[in-house]
């Protein structure tokens, strides 16, 4: 199935999502790789309050390329980076921060899986590497925190997009995985693949 | 100053351009693709890659760790001076946003911003006859680089081993390197010469076999051993998960079998400049 979904406004129509969706966003995202995930966990631990609301706004894994022109930034180049580093901590900022909606690419394991069935969420792939394309679809850097503490590619940047996609749905909210769904196939692929090696 | 111009326009292509020789493999492997979710991360791939093109930007936000592999002449006379020019244009890249600045301090993780760091940028050097050079451009993203691995195998295991070694790594990897990916794969040595074997294999083009027929018939049943997995593109499944192997191989320790695997994402990007002895500069991909 395909959607269009304006985020906040339609973060509650997420729970009907399943694993193969094909989704377009419009609406907030707020990047975050692992050293913003680490500042994230650290801060909350301190009881410190964040200057956003992560859990009105898609979380979205990328450090993008940024160019400042007359004062204002402007995204060239924005693709995702891999979400499998932030399984260390993603399942305390989605419990903590009451993120629903994660877009990366490469897929996430089964604690981060977990925690998005609870708070009914899902994790969403966009294509590794079309970072030319992606920034296409993000119209506006509405702003920027932790820039000077942690450079631009881990910087949490606060994004307007429009039809930003396609992107999969990867972890649905019954907790449906594909990261292990496509391990247990190719995990079968190999014992035939290394089988056709002993007899070759 | 025009070698430093020359550096700054091949590391503008290298990232805003994909050799025609890595395009044509990924066309191919969109019209040949039967998996529905596959085939669209492809189209999406050509997508950008085209429209980075057209308006010059960054394929891949991630525009890599900035390396240099230089094969120049024992009489090369400008050896200095291209080591300065590559630090003089990774700076001025980063300022111009022509690249992220991708380089960060293993202890702090503080970023200083301008690509310049210690070792960084790589440049590695192979000095053989002549006195021209030829410097590639490879930017290489983190994700891709994060897939690549060493096995220091027995010899009892030998090339079956080498075979099972990097079909266990790049399923390992599934997703993540960003695929269908170029595998470069280094045989023999010791295990740094294993990997920089395993790099430099990067360099050639997709779709130039070995020079070795044994060599090239190996590249060959590896890619298609590969794409057995089906990993395919972005991990939905499907016939691609490689677009190309390439092997380059050392002699080796008899008690030791070294095999470095450096993986590439589809984002292959590279560009190279020819420089003679009189100093002129041609940038090529």
């Amino acid at each position: 199935m395909n959607y269009n979904l304006r985020i906040p406004e339609d973060l509650d129509k997420l729970a009907d999502l399943k694993i193969g969706d094909i989704l377009y966003v419009s609406g907030l995202l707020f990047t975050a790789r692992d050293e913003a995930h680490q500042l994230m966990i650290e801060m909350h631990e301190k009881g410190e309050k964040l200057p956003f609301d992560p859990s009105k706004m898609v979380l979205y894994h990328c450090g993008p390329v940024v160019k400042k022109s007359d004062g204002k930034w402007e995204i060239l180049a924005a693709g995702p980076t891999t979400s499998a580093r932030m399984d260390l901590f993603e399942k305390e900022v989605i419990e903590n921060f009451g993120v629903r909606f994660i877009v990366g690419k490469g897929g996430m394991g089964d604690r981060t899986a977990e925690a998005l069935k609870r708070a009914k969420g899902i994790y969403a792939t966009y294509t590794g590497g079309a970072g030319a394309l992606a920034a296409k679809s993000f119209r506006e850097v509405l702003n920027v925190y932790y820039l000077d503490e942690l450079g631009s590619p881990e910087a949490i940047w606060i994004i307007r997009a429009e039809n930003f996609g396609p992107l999969i749905v990867s972890i649905d909210p019954q907790g449906n995985n594909w990261n292990r769904i496509s391990r247990e196939k190719m995990e079968r692929n190999k014992s035939m693949i290394f089988e056709k090696i002993e007899k070759s | 100053m025009e070698i430093h111009d020359r550096i700054l326009e091949a590391i503008r292509l290298a990232e805003t351009t994909i050799p025609d020789d890595v395009f044509k493999h990924i066309e191919m492997a969109w019209k040949n693709e039967e998996n529905n979710v596959s085939k669209s991360q492809l189209s999406s791939i050509l997508d950008n890659v085209k429209y980075a093109r057209e308006r010059k930007l960054p394929i891949c936000q991630d525009t890599g760790t900035q390396t240099f592999f230089i094969d120049a002449g024992y009489d090369f006379p400008f050896k200095k001076e291209l080591v300065e020019a590559i630090k003089i244009s990774v700076e001025r890249a980063t300022n111009l946003y022509y690249i992220r600045p991708n380089a960060v301090d293993p202890f702090t993780g503080k970023n200083p911003g301008n690509n310049i760091g210690r070792f960084i940028p790589y440049i590695n050097w192979y000095l053989r006859d002549g006195d021209d050079a030829t410097v590639y451009v490879l930017p290489k993203g983190g994700g891709s680089e994060n897939a690549s691995a060493l096995g220091m195998l027995k010899p009892g295991e030998g090339i079956k081993g080498m075979k099972k070694f990097v079909i266990e790594s790049i399923i390992k990897a599934g997703a993540n390197p960003c695929p269908p990916t170029i595998l470069g794969i280094g045989i023999g040595g010791g295990s740094d010469l294993s990997m920089n074997l395993a790099k430099r294999a990067l360099l050639r083009p997709l779709g130039r076999r070995h020079e070795e027929e044994r060599v090239a018939r190996l590249e060959e049943e590896i890619l298609e051993l590969a794409n057995m997995t089906e990993v395919g593109t972005m991990g939905w499944g499907g016939k691609y998960s490689v677009l190309d192997v390439h092997i380059e191989y050392a002699y080796r320790h008899p008690a030791s079998f070294p095999v470095g695997l450096v993986v590439q994402c589809w984002a292959d990007r590279r560009a190279y400049i020819k420089i003679d002895s009189k100093g002129n500069v041609e940038v090529l991909q």
